[in-house]
C-alpha cells in the first residue's frame, strides 16, 4: 500500500489573512511540499495539470523532474494528465524521458480535464472529451511497448515510422491510472488495459464511487487479469489535521467556508460527513481512512489533499508532519492486517521490470518447449 | 403484479399549499383509474420545500444529500410523474427548475421517455399559458413524454362551477389522471439512475474510432 500527496496546485487567498501568494510562491510551495513527503516517509507526490488561472501547474515533468533530482525514494506522479488536449506522442516523450532521470520512480495519472475552454484552445471539443481519451491512450500505449508505430486515428495527423524517444526505463513503460469522477467509460477503459483506476472521490459521497469502482473491478476480471480484488484501485481524500478536533475545526472553518471548492454551500458538518473531507485529529483522519477499505475493498495507493482552501505554507508542511508521524506508520500497519495474500502490492517500477522479466523468461522457456 | 411507481413532485412553499392539493388531487385520479392490467399505482410524494437547501447545496457541491438522492431516485426511477409548481413572475418556480435542473446536471438522459402530467397553480387564470409555454417546453428538453392535458387550478378553480364554457377542474384532472394512466400502463418500467452502472464494452468505444469505420 502507497501514501502520497496530491496537489491541485491552486493560487488561493488565504481567508484569514486576505494574502494571495504570488505564482512563483506557490510553485515554490508545491516543490516544497514534495520534499517534504518524502523527508516524513510518504511513498508518492502527484500534481496536477491545468491551462488557466488560479492555477499553477501547466508543465508538470519540468516540476516532477526538478523534484525528482532532489528526492531518492519518492514516486512521482500527476493527478491528472490531461489525455484529451495533450498530444499523446508528447506525453509518451515526456514521461518517458522523467522516467530516466527518476530512475524508474514515475507513473501518470489520466484525465479527461473538466475545463470546457481548454478544449478549444488546445484544438479540441469537449463533446468529444471520451473519444478523445480512448483514442489518445490507445496511441500512448502503443507508442510506449512498440519501438516502431505506424498509426491513424481521428484526431491527430498519422504516424508512418515513428519512434517515440527515449524508450522507456528498461523496456517498461511508467505505470498508468485513469482518474475519474463519474464516467463509466474510463473504469471500462482501465479495465480492458489491465491499468489502475483512481477514484477522485474528494468531493462526492461513496455510493457514487462504490459503483465506479466495483464495475472497474467486474470488468478488470472480465478482460482477465486476476479477479475482481486484485484490480489495481487509487483513492483521493482531503484532511486539516491538529492535536485534537476542536483545534482543527476552529482554524480549518475560516477556509472551508472562503475556499472556492468548499466554501458557500453546506455547512463543514455535512461536508465532513457525506465526503471524505476529514478535519479533526490524526486519530480521527485514521478512522475515516480505515473506513475506505470496507467501502471499496483492499486498495493500493491512498493520496491525500492537504494544499488546499489557501492554506500557507507553513500550516501545510505541519499537516505533512502529522500525516507522516502520526497517521500513515498506524495505516500502514492496519492496512496490512487481514489483506489477503493475492492482493496485489502497489505497483512500483521495480516490481514491474521483475514481473515484465518473469513472463520473459516464462514466454522462452515455452518457446523451448516447442522447440523441442 | 409489482406496483406501479407514481412520483409527485410538488413545488408548492406554503404548508398546506394549493399547488400540494392540486397534486393529491391528481396522484388520486391516477391511482384510482382502472386499467386492463390489475397494477396498482403507489404514490410517492416528493415535497421540494423539505429540499430546498439541499438542492442549493447541491448545485454548487455537485452532489445530491441523502435525502435529495432519494427524492432523484423516486423520480427517475418512476413509471410516472406528476409535477406541480406555483406560477411565480410568470413561470414556474425557481426552486421547481433547481430540482430539475441538478437532475439533468447529474444524467442528461435521466427522465428520457417518461410519462408526465403537468399542472400549475395561480391566483388566476391568467397565467395558465405557463403550462404551454414554460412547463411543457422544459420536458420536452428532458425528452420526456408529456400527456396532452395539461392542468391549471386558478384560486376560483377551487370554488363554485367555473364558466359555463370551460371544463371545471374535476373533469380536467380525471381527463389528464386518464391520459396520464394509460401510458403509464403500457410501459416498461426502468431501473432508477443510481442503479449499477452500465457501460459500453471497450472493444466497441475503440472501434467506433478506427479511421474505416468512420462514416462522414
Amino acid at each position: 500500500m502507497q501514501f502520497g500527496i496530491f496537489s491541485v496546485g491552486d493560487v488561493t487567498q488565504d481567508p484569514t489573512t486576505g494574502r494571495v501568494p504570488s505564482e512563483h510562491e506557490r510553485i515554490k510551495a508545491m516543490t516544497a511540499v514534495a520534499l517534504k513527503a518524502e523527508e516524513v516517509g510518504l511513498d508518492v507526490f502527484a500534481t496536477g495539470e491545468h491551462h488557466n488561472p488560479p492555477f499553477v501547474p501547466s508543465s508538470p515533468t519540468t516540476m516532477l523532474g526538478w523534484i525528482a533530482a532532489r528526492t531518492e525514494r519518492l514516486i512521482l506522479s500527476t493527478s491528472t494528465t490531461l489525455i484529451t488536449t495533450n498530444d499523446p506522442v508528447k506525453i509518451a516523450e515526456d514521461f518517458a524521458m522523467l522516467q530516466h532521470l527518476a530512475d524508474g520512480r514515475v507513473d501518470v495519472m489520466m484525465g479527461r480535464g473538466n475545463t470546457g475552454p481548454v478544449y478549444p484552445w488546445f484544438g479540441q471539443d469537449i463533446r468529444q472529451g471520451i473519444p478523445l481519451a480512448v483514442e489518445n491512450y490507445a496511441l500512448l500505449y502503443r507508442l510506449w511497448r512498440e519501438d516502431v508505430v505506424d498509426w491513424e486515428g481521428r484526431f491527430r495527423t498519422p504516424l508512418q515510422g515513428f519512434t517515440s524517444t527515449p524508450r522507456p526505463l528498461d523496456g517498461v513503460p511508467p505505470f498508468v491510472w485513469h482518474g475519474s469522477i463519474r464516467s463509466p467509460e474510463i473504469a471500462e477503459q482501465a479495465a480492458y488495459y489491465g491499468d489502475g483506476f483512481f477514484a477522485n472521490n474528494i468531493f462526492w459521497p461513496k455510493e457514487h464511487f462504490q459503483r465506479l469502482i466495483e464495475l472497474y473491478r467486474a470488468r478488470y476480471a472480465h478482460y482477465g487479469h486476476g479477479t475482481p480484488e486484485q484490480a489495481i484501485v487509487g483513492l483521493g481524500g482531503q484532511v486539516f489535521m491538529r492535536k485534537n478536533s476542536q483545534e482543527a475545526v476552529r482554524e480549518f472553518r475560516p477556509y472551508f467556508d472562503n475556499a472556492p471548492v468548499y466554501g458557500h454551500g453546506p455547512s463543514l458538518e455535512d461536508f465532513t460527513e457525506q465526503t471524505p473531507l476529514t478535519v479533526g485529529s490524526p486519530q480521527e483522519v485514521i478512522d475515516k481512512t480505515l473506513t475506505f477499505r470496507e467501502s471499496f475493498g483492499d486498495y493500493q495507493r491512498q493520496l491525500f489533499l492537504v494544499d488546499h482552501a489557501g492554506l500557507p505554507l507553513k500550516t501545510v508542511l505541519e499537516q505533512l508532519d502529522l500525516l507522516g508521524e502520526e497517521v500513515v506508520p498506524v495505516l500502514r500497519e492496519e492496512f496490512a492486517k487481514n489483506r489477503p495474500a493475492d492482493v496485489p502490492e502497489a505497483p512500483t517500477h521495480a516490481a514491474r521490470v521483475a514481473a515484465a522479466a518473469a513472463g520473459q523468461a516464462g514466454k522462452d522457456s515455452e518457446k523451448e518447449e516447442v522447440a523441442k | 403484479m409489482t406496483a406501479l411507481k407514481l412520483t409527485v413532485v410538488s413545488a408548492g412553499l406554503s404548508v398546506p399549499s394549493s399547488t400540494r392539493l392540486l397534486a393529491d388531487r391528481l396522484a388520486e385520479a391516477v391511482r384510482r383509474q382502472p386499467a386492463d392490467d390489475d397494477r396498482q399505482v403507489e404514490v410517492q410524494v416528493v415535497e421540494l420545500r423539505d429540499l430546498a437547501a439541499d438542492i442549493a447545496h447541491n448545485t454548487v457541491t455537485g452532489f445530491p444529500s441523502a435525502a435529495l438522492a432519494e427524492a432523484i431516485d423516486a423520480v427517475t426511477g418512476a413509471d410516472g410523474l406528476i409535477a406541480v409548481t406555483p406560477v411565480f413572475s410568470g413561470s414556474y418556480s425557481g426552486l421547481f427548475k433547481s430540482f430539475f435542473d441538478v437532475i439533468g446536471a447529474a444524467d442528461d438522459g435521466a427522465l428520457t421517455g417518461k410519462p408526465v402530467l403537468v399542472a400549475a397553480t395561480g391566483g388566476t387564470a391568467r397565467h395558465s399559458l405557463v403550462l404551454e409555454h414554460a412547463m411543457r417546453p422544459l420536458f420536452a428538453y428532458l425528452r420526456s413524454v408529456v400527456v396532452p392535458t395539461a392542468v391549471y387550478a386558478a384560486a376560483d378553480d377551487w370554488g363554485g362551477s367555473g364558466d359555463p364554457l370551460t371544463d371545471t377542474l374535476p373533469t380536467r384532472i380525471a381527463r389528464a389522471a386518464g391520459e396520464l394512466a394509460e401510458l403509464m400502463h403500457g410501459r416498461q418500467s426502468r431501473p432508477p439512475a443510481s442503479g449499477p452502472e452500465q457501460v459500453v464494452p471497450f472493444e466497441q468505444q475503440l472501434a467506433a474510432l478506427r479511421p474505416e469505420s468512420r462514416k462522414e
